[in-house]
């Protein structure tokens, strides 16, 4: 009898696997509240319109997006996807912004055999020894934008450059990332995580007189950072650089008129011409009331991809290796043009400039200056064996 | 190096004059009504939301800040008359929970109203730039706060010292029975006491807002400060706050940029980094250790 029923229950299993789900469920958990909070939304909205693009569908059939905060905690984002695993047993995961929460929800997302596509949080772990055949970055890895302004601040040939930066993994990944491409002399700060008001670390700064200043300050750290460096006067002697996380458009609405003038770096830009990232940009506007960040990008572009993947094996989301083919495929149209995945499953892409200034309508904002890298591959790729 | 100091020096002054808009009405409730409030910081937090809230509605940062204050006075009015009254002859420990419950109820209700995202404050335009003296720029906007803060010590100072009114807070502060024994209304001066207290916490809220963020749960990490303070100047002593606020201020932000300077000559920069920071944080609570060995009632005790 036993030995019956798990026969019919390993056929009525195979059967399912051979037939198409009848909708595609998306796990996602981001950080939508708190001073991260910035960040998870402008994901969450980005990847909600590429929904609404896909007429509310991945790959033809109806797709369903559960939404969880994190609250910036690894606890309660382990105990978010968790559930979303192992109760509503969901096709894909996606939202996380923060690398240290990647880090502790990866594991069992991997475990679950079920696909993480990254729309943000691009730590080196995942890159080199512990890539996996279920991760995926759609946006890049965490050093490449700070490589990027590296090379940039070594190229305008400065020659002594300050590097703000958070006492936690992340900066310590901002400080490496920037040193592998600028070779002059730097001194390093490291401020407190959350930390906003940086009267001493700018005494210090003007003591030191340094003549660039790279920082990496995500969120509201970054907007206090800017408007403390300006209204001081630092901006006169010390030209500012900083990733595109520190220089997009959720600090430049904080911000204002202080950001003018400060370079940066990004894969994206809401002003790069192709069909496709105007239609995204345009849509967003009319949708939300502001500009898209290049977070808001990434989600979008989570949403596309998981839509062609499912296209491609017709809906049948369970044979996990026609999927991961599928995935490694890329067969969207990125709004930030064309770009492949590596061995890693992480993106070889462009990485461009980017000045803050006004545009033809009077508003500050960020415009493309040219172009950093051209089809440039992470650093941790050689050590990546993936299964 | 000077001129670094000098900076720090302004730096740690405009901190302890914030730092002093809190503890003095945290002290005096403290002091002179004997009633332990955790909810302190959040009337900070709540006072800044308000001149945030106003200020964008009538486009004005100092309009915003009047509104703002006297709307955070009104709230404390409506507090002291529904809840603390009741709190006074009760124990502290029904105190500490009691205003722990109002903590909790602020944060969420504020995260209801404005959303969890900080709200932006803005200093006047006029304000944001920087200003030369002694030979190096220095925030206008801080230096504002320097000034705001030391008209409303000075203020306070004559208030408490040689008015009326200051006379019967001083009295009630030193002792309460007796105060009420010579007929004095003690408990109209509890209502005024905590309603400016509420007002100051507002305006420190407001001043900083620009420089900070006003986001739910500013208040907590600023109100043990401000209990450090009143601890090393003496509970219920408004000199005593002015003093502890001012050696706090000054010691942490000195502490903050000299150590990590002095710490990297010797470390490499991430440990002189870690430490240094940490090392200045602890200066602050060794200071207290030693003021409470020292001297247990605080510098300036008020029941002398």
């Amino acid at each position: 009898m036993s030995i019956r029923l798990t026969a019919l229950a390993a056929a009525l299993m195979l059967a399912g696997s051979v037939h198409a789900a009848d909708k595609i469920k998306v796990g996602f958990v981001s950080t939508l509240s708190g001073p991260g909070a910035g960040l998870g939304v402008d994901i969450r909205d980005g990847f909600n319109l590429g929904i609404q693009h896909l007429g509310g569908k991945l790959g033809g059939l109806p797709a369903d997006v559960l939404v969880a905060d994190d609250q910036q905690n690894p606890d309660i984002a382990k105990q978010a996807s968790d559930k979303l695993l192992k109760r509503d047993k969901v096709d894909f995961m996606t939202g996380i912004v923060f690398s240290n929460i990647m880090l502790a929800v990866g594991p069992a997302v991997f475990q679950n055999q079920t696909f993480y596509i990254s729309a943000n949080a691009g730590p080196s772990q995942y890159a080199g020894e512990q890539c996996n055949p279920f991760f995926f970055n759609v946006a890049w890895q965490n050093d490449n934008l700070h490589e990027a302004v590296g090379k940039v601040v070594q190229d305008k040939g400065f020659k002594n450059v300050m590097i703000v930066t958070p006492n936690y993994p992340g900066g310590k990944d901002a400080v490496s990332g920037f040193k592998r491409f600028y070779k002059g002399k730097t001194e390093e700060m490291y401020t407190k995580l959350g930390q906003l008001d940086y009267a001493a670390e700018l005494a210090q700064i003007r003591a030191a007189k340094p003549d660039a200043l790279f920082f990496f300050l995500p969120g509201g750290m970054g907007i206090n950072f800017v408007k403390q460096f300006v209204a001081a006067g630092l901006s006169r002697d010390t030209q500012l650089f900083a990733p595109g996380f520190s220089a997009d458009e959720d600090v430049i609405k904080a911000v204002g008129d202080p950001m003018m003038g400060m370079f940066n770096s990004s894969h994206w830009a809401h002003d790069m011409d192709n069909a496709e990232n105007k239609r995204f940009v345009a849509d967003f506007q009319k949708a939300y009331g502001r500009l898209p960040s290049l977070y808001a990008s990434q989600g979008y572009d989570a949403a596309l991809m998981m839509d062609a993947a499912v296209r491609d094996v017709k809906g049948n989301v369970a044979d996990k290796k026609a999927l991961q083919k599928a995935l490694e495929a890329k067969r969207f149209k990125s709004v930030r043009g064309d770009f492949k995945f590596n061995s890693n499953h992480y993106p070889i892409q462009n990485y461009y400039l980017r000045v803050i200034g006004k545009d033809a309508q009077g508003r500050v904002t960020n415009k493309t200056m040219g172009t950093i890298f051209t089809n440039h591959a992470d650093a941790y790729a050689a050590q990546c064996k993936m299964k | 190096m000077t001129q670094l100091v000098l900076e720090q020096a302004l730096n740690g002054l405009q901190f302890g004059l914030m730092l002093f808009l809190l503890a003095a009405g945290l002290t005096l409730v403290f002091g002179i009504m004997d009633c332990i409030n955790l909810a302190h910081g959040s009337l900070y937090m709540v006072g800044a939301y308000f001149v945030a809230a106003a200020a964008q509605a009538a486009d004005s940062f100092w309009l915003g800040l009047g509104a703002g204050i006297a709307g955070t006075a009104v709230l404390g009015l409506l507090l002291e008359l529904s809840l603390f009254r009741q709190l006074y002859r009760r124990d502290h420990l029904s105190q500490v929970l009691a205003t722990f419950a109002l903590i909790l109820i602020a944060n969420e209700s504020v995260r209801l109203i404005w959303g969890p995202a900080p709200l932006l404050l803005n200093p006047p335009a006029a304000l944001s730039g920087p200003v030369e003296i002694a030979g190096f720029f220095y925030p206008a906007y801080r230096l504002v706060i320097i000034g705001v803060g030391l008209v409303v010590a000075a203020l306070l100072y004559l208030l408490v010292a040689k008015s009326r009114v200051g006379m019967w807070v001083r009295a009630g502060a030193s002792n309460r029975e007796m105060t009420e024994a010579l007929g004095i209304n003690v408990r109209g001066l509890f209502t005024a006491v905590f309603v400016f207290g509420a007002a100051l916490c507002a305006l420190a809220g407001g001043l900083l807002g620009p420089l900070l963020a006003v986001q739910v749960g500013m208040g907590e990490s600023v109100l043990i400060l401000a209990f450090v303070v009143i601890i090393i100047g003496g509970i219920g002593s408004i000199r005593g706050a002015l003093v502890g606020a001012l050696i706090v201020g000054t010691v942490d932000t000195l502490g903050r940029a000299l150590l990590p300077t002095l710490l990297r000559a010797t470390l490499p920069a991430d440990a002189a980094a870690t430490l240094g920071p940490a090392l200045a944080s602890i200066l602050i609570y060794l200071l207290m250790a030693a003021i409470l060995f020292f001297k247990p009632q605080g510098l300036f005790p008020a029941r002398a």
